[in-house]
This record gives C-alpha cells, sequence and structure tokens, in this order.
C-alpha cells in the first residue's frame, strides 16, 4: 500500500447526508474491468446531467474545486454495499482524506486498505469546515499530518482527529494487512488444531455432488 | 461464576485467534462465501500476489450478481456474466474450492444458499464480499459484509483483522397484525431508527415475535441489517434453527451433530448479559410498509400519507427527503396507495425463499397481472424453483402473467443487465431503493413478497390486506 503522511490541498464541501456507495460507484461500472477508468463514473448521478454533460451545481465540478484533495461530507457518508469500488473511484479522483460525522462502516474500513484516510470529527466541527471549505472559490489549503493526527485548516485552526495506532503505522509506513497477518500464521495454525477438537464439525464439511 | 455474555461475544471471542491491540483482534474465519462480482477479482489479484487460498475447504463459490435470470440462460445470457463467471469456476477448480456452477443444482445467490445447504452453521463466522452478509446471523453465525481487499485478506489466510464493534438488542414482542411480514417489521425498525443508528454496532434481535418467526423469516430481518449501518445481525439459535438445519447436506451428521447441538444450545445471550445500547418495539403497531423515498429508511404504512419534507426535524433529513421525493416523482401529502407502478420484481437475497414465494403466489392465486405491469419471480437457488416447481407455485404466476425465472440477484443489483427502465416504477421485494439501484433514474418501492404481489395484480400500490378482503367480499 502506498505511504500516507501528509495531505495538502483544496477541500471540497459536499453537504448532503447518507450518500451512498451506490451514488459513488454506479453498479453497471462493477462489472467492467476497467478499474483505471473508473473515477470517470465517480459521483456520477450527481456529478452528470442526463444528456452526459458536467452538472455546474455539483461542488467537484467548480473551478476551484476540481483538484480538491479533501472532501467533506455529510454525515453517513458510503453507506450501502461493500464495494471496494467506491474508494477505488474516491481515490481515482485525486481524495486522499474524507471528512464527516460517520461514514458507513464497511466503507470506512475499504478506505484503509487504500491509502485513503476517512476522518470522524463532531456535527458542527464538520460543519465549520464546510463554511470554511466554501469561501474564496476553493483556494484555500487544508493539511493534514497523519504522524500529528492533525487537521490544520485555511485559517490556521488545528483540529486533532481520532486514528487507532495500528492504522496510522499502517498509513505512515505503507503497511500492508495480507503481509503482516501471513506472519502470524502459526497462531491460526495453532488456533485451528485446537479448534478442531472443540469444533469439529465446522471443518468437516459434508458434500454436495 | 463466569461473566455473563451476549451471543455476539460468545460468537467473536470464540474465533479470536491472537488480539493485535485495544479493541483489534485477528479472528479465524470458519466459512467463506464467494460470489462472481467480487470473488472472481479477488481470486485473480490473490493470484497475481503469487499467494494462494490457505483453506480452499472452508470456501464455497458460486455466480448470483451477473447471471441472467432468462429462462433457458446460460453464462453467455448477460453481457458479463461469461466472463465472470467462467473466471470463478477456473479459479475455483484452481484453487480447490468447492463451485455450484450455473448447471449445479445448489446454484443460488450466496445469502440463500449458504443458510438451506448447511454451509451457514449457529457458532460460525462467516464472511463474504457482499453487504447482505448479515444475513446468516439469521441461524445465529456471526457474519459480515468485507471489502475486495479484506476478501483477499481472508483467502491468503484464512482470518479477518476486526474491531469489536458496540452491541444493540432490539427487541419485537407481541402479535403481527394481518398481513405483515418479516420485511415490514424489518423496514418499520428502519424507518424508526433512521439509517444510520446500526453503525458501529452487532445487532442480535430478540423477543416473542422473532422467536416466532421461521428461519427464513429470521434471514429476511438478519439481511437488512446494513440498511440502518449494522454490518453484523444475528439472532440466537433455538429449536426451530436445529429442525431447519438437522439432514442439511452441509450440517453435522450422527455423533457431530450432537456435539455441535450441544455447543450451539451454549450461545444465546446469558440472562445478565449487558448490551450497549437497548431498544423495543411492539408487533402491534407494525403495518405492512412501503417505501417512498431513495433510503431504505424512507417507509410508511402502506395506508399512510407521503410525508413533507418539513415533517422531519433535521435539516439534513428535510433535504435527502426532498431530493428523494423529486427522483421518486411523488407529492407530499398523497396517499401512497394508489401510486401506478410498471414493473414488479419479486426476488433478491432479502425475499426469495419458498416461503416468501409461497406468500406472493396466494395473492396472485386465480388473479392477473395488471395490463401494462411486467412482473417477475426470480427465485433465490435452484432448490428453491425446485421445490417451488414442486409445489405449483410456478403455475400460479405463470397462470397470473409473472415470469418466472432463473435463480440470481437480477433486478435487485441489475449487474447482469436487468435493469429497470428511466422513470419506470417498481415494487420490489430487495434491499435497496437508492438512486440508480435498479438502473439508472429507476423508481424503487421496497416491499414484502405479499405486497409487491399485490401491486401487480392491482397495477399500483395496494393494501394488501385490502384485496385480501375485496376477494372475500368477491369484488374481484
Amino acid at each position: 500500500m502506498e505511504k500516507l503522511q501528509q495531505i495538502q490541498g483544496v477541500a471540497a464541501p459536499l453537504p448532503r447526508a447518507n450518500i451512498d456507495t451506490d451514488i459513488i460507484t454506479p453498479m453497471k461500472y462493477l462489472t467492467s474491468a476497467d478499474w483505471k477508468n473508473l473515477h470517470k463514473h465517480t459521483f456520477e448521478p450527481l456529478r452528470f446531467l442526463s444528456d452526459g454533460s458536467e452538472n455546474p451545481e455539483f461542488i467537484l465540478n467548480k473551478p476551484g474545486y476540481r483538484d480538491s484533495v479533501f472532501l467533506i461530507v455529510g454525515r453517513n457518508f458510503g453507506c450501502g454495499s461493500s464495494r471496494e469500488t467506491a474508494v477505488w473511484g474516491i481515490r481515482g479522483l485525486g481524495i486522499r482524506c474524507v471528512i464527516a460525522e460517520s461514514f458507513g462502516d464497511i466503507f470506512f474500513s475499504n478506505c484503509f486498505q487504500n491509502s485513503v484516510l476517512p476522518i470522524r470529527l463532531p456535527a458542527e466541527t464538520v460543519a465549520e469546515l464546510m463554511a470554511e471549505a466554501g469561501d474564496d472559490q476553493g483556494n484555500m489549503q487544508f493539511q493534514v499530518d497523519v504522524a500529528s493526527r492533525t487537521l490544520t485548516t485555511p485559517s490556521g485552526r488545528t483540529i486533532t482527529f481520532e486514528l487507532t495506532p495500528d492504522r496510522q503505522t499502517a498509513l505512515l509506513e505503507g503497511l500492508d494487512d495480507v503481509e503482516q497477518t501471513m506472519r502470524e500464521d502459526p497462531a491460526t495454525t495453532a488456533f485451528q488444531s485446537k479448534d478442531r477438537k472443540e469444533r469439529p464439525w465446522i471443518y468437516d464439511l459434508g458434500t454436495i455432488d | 461464576m463466569t461473566q455473563a455474555k451476549t451471543l455476539f461475544e460468545k460468537l467473536w471471542d470464540s474465533h479470536v485467534v491472537r488480539s493485535l491491540g485495544e479493541n483489534l483482534d485477528l479472528l479465524h474465519v470458519d466459512r467463506l462465501l464467494i460470489h462472481d462480482l467480487s470473488g472472481s477479482r479477488a481470486l485473480t489479484d490473490l493470484k497475481e500476489r503469487g499467494l494462494s487460498v490457505r483453506n480452499p475447504e472452508l470456501c464455497l463459490s458460486t455466480p448470483d450478481h451477473s447471471v441472467s435470470s432468462l429462462p433457458g440462460r446460460t453464462l453467455a445470457s448477460s453481457p458479463n456474466g461469461e466472463r465472470l463467471g467462467n473466471a470463478l469456476r477456473e479459479m475455483s477448480a484452481a484453487a480447490g474450492i468447492p463451485h455450484y456452477g450455473i448447471d449445479h443444482p445448489n446454484q443460488g445467490i450466496v445469502h440463500v444458499i449458504g443458510p438451506e445447504t448447511g454451509f451457514t452453521l449457529p457458532g460460525s463466522l462467516l464472511v463474504c464480499g457482499d453487504s447482505h452478509t448479515s444475513t446468516h446471523g439469521a441461524v445465529g453465525a456471526l457474519a459480515w459484509g468485507i471489502g475486495s481487499s479484506e476478501l483477499v485478506h481472508v483467502l491468503a489466510t484464512q482470518t479477518i483483522r476486526q474491531r469489536r464493534p458496540a452491541t444493540m438488542r432490539i427487541t419485537i414482542d407481541g402479535e403481527l397484525g394481518e398481513g405483515v411480514e418479516a420485511k415490514d417489521v424489518i423496514l418499520h425498525i428502519i424507518g424508526h431508527l433512521g439509517v444510520a443508528a446500526g453503525t458501529g454496532h452487532a445487532i442480535e434481535y430478540a423477543g416473542a415475535t422473532i422467536r416466532g418467526m421461521s428461519i427464513e423469516e429470521r434471514l429476511t430481518i438478519c439481511n437488512l441489517s446494513i440498511e440502518f449501518g449494522a454490518r453484523m445481525g444475528m439472532i440466537a439459535p433455538d429449536e426451530t434453527t436445529y429442525a431447519y438445519l438437522k439432514d442439511l447436506p452441509l450440517a453435522p451428521k450422527g455423533g457431530a451433530w450432537e456435539t455441535a447441538l450441544a455447543y450451539w444450545r451454549g450461545l444465546p445471550t446469558d440472562d445478565d448479559a449487558v448490551f450497549d445500547r437497548e431498544v423495543s418495539f411492539d408487533a402491534a403497531d407494525i403495518a405492512p410498509q412501503i417505501t417512498w423515498g431513495t433510503s431504505p429508511g424512507q417507509t410508511v404504512a402502506v395506508n399512510a400519507t407521503i410525508p413533507a419534507p418539513d415533517s422531519f426535524a433535521e435539516a439534513e433529513l428535510q433535504d435527502n427527503a426532498e431530493t428523494a421525493l423529486e427522483y421518486m416523482g411523488l407529492s407530499p401529502g398523497d396517499t401512497i396507495a394508489g401510486t401506478k407502478v410498471d414493473r414488479v420484481f419479486i426476488g433478491s437475497c432479502t425475499n426469495s425463499r419458498l416461503s416468501d414465494l409461497r406468500r406472493a403466489a396466494a395473492v396472485a392465486q386465480g388473479r392477473q397481472v395488471a395490463d401494462g405491469v411486467t412482473a417477475w419471480v426470480v427465485p433465490g437457488s435452484v432448490q428453491v424453483k425446485t421445490e417451488a416447481e414442486a409445489e405449483g407455485l410456478h403455475e400460479i404466476f405463470l397462470a397470473a402473467g409473472f415470469e418466472w425465472r432463473e435463480p440470481g440477484c437480477s433486478q435487485c443489483v441489475a449487474t447482469n443487465g436487468e435493469t429497470v427502465a428511466p422513470g419506470e416504477r417498481c415494487v420490489s421485494t430487495s434491499n435497496r431503493n437508492f438512486v440508480g439501484r435498479q438502473g439508472p433514474k429507476a423508481r424503487t418501492h421496497l416491499a414484502g413478497p405479499a405486497m409487491a404481489a399485490a401491486a401487480a395484480i392491482a397495477g399500483e400500490i395496494t393494501d394488501v390486506r385490502e384485496l385480501a378482503h375485496m376477494e372475500l367480499e368477491g369484488n374481484v
């Protein structure tokens, strides 16, 4: 996984609540094998009009916000399906940090697998950040420092956010979960060996021809 | 004396391979279900990384998302079915993963075939790259949906790194009213609690109403847990569970069954166990539900009116309601009943099991689908289809003008090309009414199977209880 230590750039405010994964990555793109171009369709129902042209009202289509690195969004962002393509699409757009009062649990976990930092903050703070991000046509720079778990706004306000030590280390060092867990394999073997005696039915499945 | 524990805590604690820090554990995965959409890709990723499947014998794969539901279908009948289905079959074979291909007598939606074959067992930890994996909690399993990176992790290590969620018990007591189904119960709960109430929580459903439900009804309840944000939903195993599981092909047999049964009887929540949050509902308050918006929480009783955005207390919900009403083409204050429909879809991992089809067939019997309505019945698995046909349910549906189709996810998710056309209105027994879920600009109303069948017959959203009364009075 790519390291994520510092993030700096414009923040796009998207105040709508409950933006689900079907809006982020519409289903018709899930069977595609063209993952590199997924971001072209990210947020499609909000981002484009019926004739396929850009919706000028959508924040990421507005001058100053097209190269946003932060998204500040309404609560329960990424609710819905487990599709990791929702994170891939957002990352493909150049977003590395999403800030909200709350997230869909699966989306939240998936972010950390893809070097995207989701930050949970109280509703009032999110509203204040949106106001600040919405000022001055998006020329304002936000900053995150993963090591100190701080977000600094254009006005100089510094906010500390929660990030569990394991996730912080994984982001800072670009650690991969699979590689880390493979080192634990002897523990898994020991677990299975003991568990097989207590719950043999887990390991000895019947078969269907 | 040992500390009193909840069902969730017993399930979690029995799967800890190693603690990885505060609230973070490495858990053993007993069962992994793999489908064509996320599975084919994860198996490809695994191969590209030079890794192998650690315990293929604990996995099961089947194509469901991308397969066509067209009668007489093959993998080639849907746009991506052949590519994804063949990839899944070939990679499963190479890894030694049992595979129920499109022609197998147990092919079906992962969340239908897991329970019906006995692959899903009480006390097991099951994951799948699909958010509706919470379904399997209905038999007392700890089950949740994972992303594709996590799926690669499980394939390679047979474990998952997981943070321990908080616990919530939802207790439902009382008698359900006439025409009220499990789907109505869970939609009612989501409507009352809100779509994010379960976030960060593992849910246990309890109470006399739940106890009185069949396993298939419980599967419907647990299925929608993710629609209020809960990755995991579960119900303690009981005699209903054991009767359901006994003699299923993948369930333990003989002496192993007795050993398992003794273990399972220890799983239910202890009397003194404490939950982080408790809520309760009275079954008598629940009416048949129909959603009016673009989120499963935007639901009303079928005899109610469409709510006005300003009836919601919070600005964000008002905004959501306004956007949803515009998308759905509905006006606040109108009765939801009487809204004309173009399509009806009876199927999905929520409501495609035999008892669901029986309830829909009871409504369809001797009646006709209204002119201009296209109504589909898509059984959840080949086994469901076979059993339904043995009872003659397909003949009831076909005589009434429904299409009787082949098993898969079909129009719930429309990845197989089976979309609802832009602007069309569909009453669907599935789980999500999101914007564009059944196709771009498609309008979805979620309901139970009897209500969906009633909408097909009436050509509009209809209170299934009134349809039943009309029949009694000889007016139909």
